[in-house]
């Protein structure tokens, strides 16, 4: 058999599809961050019908490992308060958003459903560590430095920006905007 | 039963509905930001189908290394940016977010 396994295909994306309406519907956060939990290993599952092995893994290791416990802490940290939802505004934009979001899925959706023809076999090495580390340390090697130069700054950033001021920054602000406005008010 | 390449670009697409229907439509910064996910996601599966439909060399899925990597760190930044929003704002809801708004 040279296509993907037929039964695996059909679990694994009935589960992803389920997942990831729970994590759009869901009206609690942690809810939505476990929708997203179920869909991100039900992909696992299919990439490993289409013979991406180390892809699986890799899914599973930064996605479920790294994102999803991320997104796991802000929510614990921020607490109760994620969870307030305000009454409803604009309630027009968003019937219309979602309108013409289902009406551009359902044209890209029936246009692709025939599209493509005969699987071939994939070669031994296809997806396997071996092969992917081959291809990604030749022909990938620039972005996969760039990408770890992308990552650092992210996390840089992600620190300034988690950080907030401490309560020294804090006054020193508060003193120079008093200074500032009593400036000000010496200039009227 | 015939599944070729097209069942999983419309898997794909279906996906990226979701993803977008949640963006647009929810209003609360962490669902958003999954929802962003969903969408990066759903560009890994028809990547990697691709790539399986002619498994020459590797390319698509080293395209969907990078867009897992680059997800990971949207996500990082994503969430500082909530944390910095919510310490100003005491909310997350992104319809706060609006000091700009004139």
């Amino acid at each position: 058999m040279t296509g993907p396994n037929f039964t695996l295909f059909i679990v694994s994306s009935l589960i992803a599809i389920a997942g990831a309406v729970s994590t759009v519907v869901a009206r609690r956060p942690l809810r939505a961050a476990m929708g997203l939990l179920v869909h991100i290993i039900a992909l696992a599952g299919l990439y490993l019908t289409l013979s991406a092995h180390l892809l699986a893994a890799i899914q599973v290791l930064v996605y479920a490992g790294a994102i999803v416990v991320l997104f796991v802490f802000v929510i614990m940290l921020i607490g109760p308060l994620s969870e307030q939802t305000k009454p409803a505004g604009g309630t027009l934009a968003r019937i219309v958003s979602l309108a013409i979001m289902a009406m551009v899925t359902g044209t890209v959706a029936f246009s692709l459903v025939h599209a493509g023809g005969q699987w071939v076999g994939a070669p031994n090495d296809f997806g396997t560590v071996e092969g992917v580390g081959m291809d990604l340390y030749t022909i990938g090697l620039v972005p996969f430095e760039l990408i770890s130069i992308t990552l650092t700054v992210a996390i840089v950033g992600a620190i300034a920006l988690a950080k907030g001021r401490s309560a020294r920054e804090i006054a020193q602000a508060k003193a120079v905007r008093e200074a500032v406005l009593a400036q000000q008010k010496a200039g009227e | 039963m015939a599944m070729g390449l097209g069942t999983y670009l419309t898997l794909g697409a279906v996906l990226f509905g979701i993803g977008a229907i949640g963006f647009l439509v929810r209003r609360n910064v962490l669902i958003q930001l999954m929802s962003i996910e969903l969408m990066l996601n759903s560009v890994n599966v028809v990547l990697v189908a691709s790539n399986r439909f002619m498994p020459e060399n590797h390319t698509g899925q080293l395209f969907a290394f990078f867009v897992i990597a680059v997800a990971a760190a949207e996500a990082a930044v994503g969430l500082a940016i909530v944390l910095a929003l919510f310490r100003i704002k005491k909310t997350v809801e992104s319809d706060e977010a609006a000091t700009l708004k004139h």
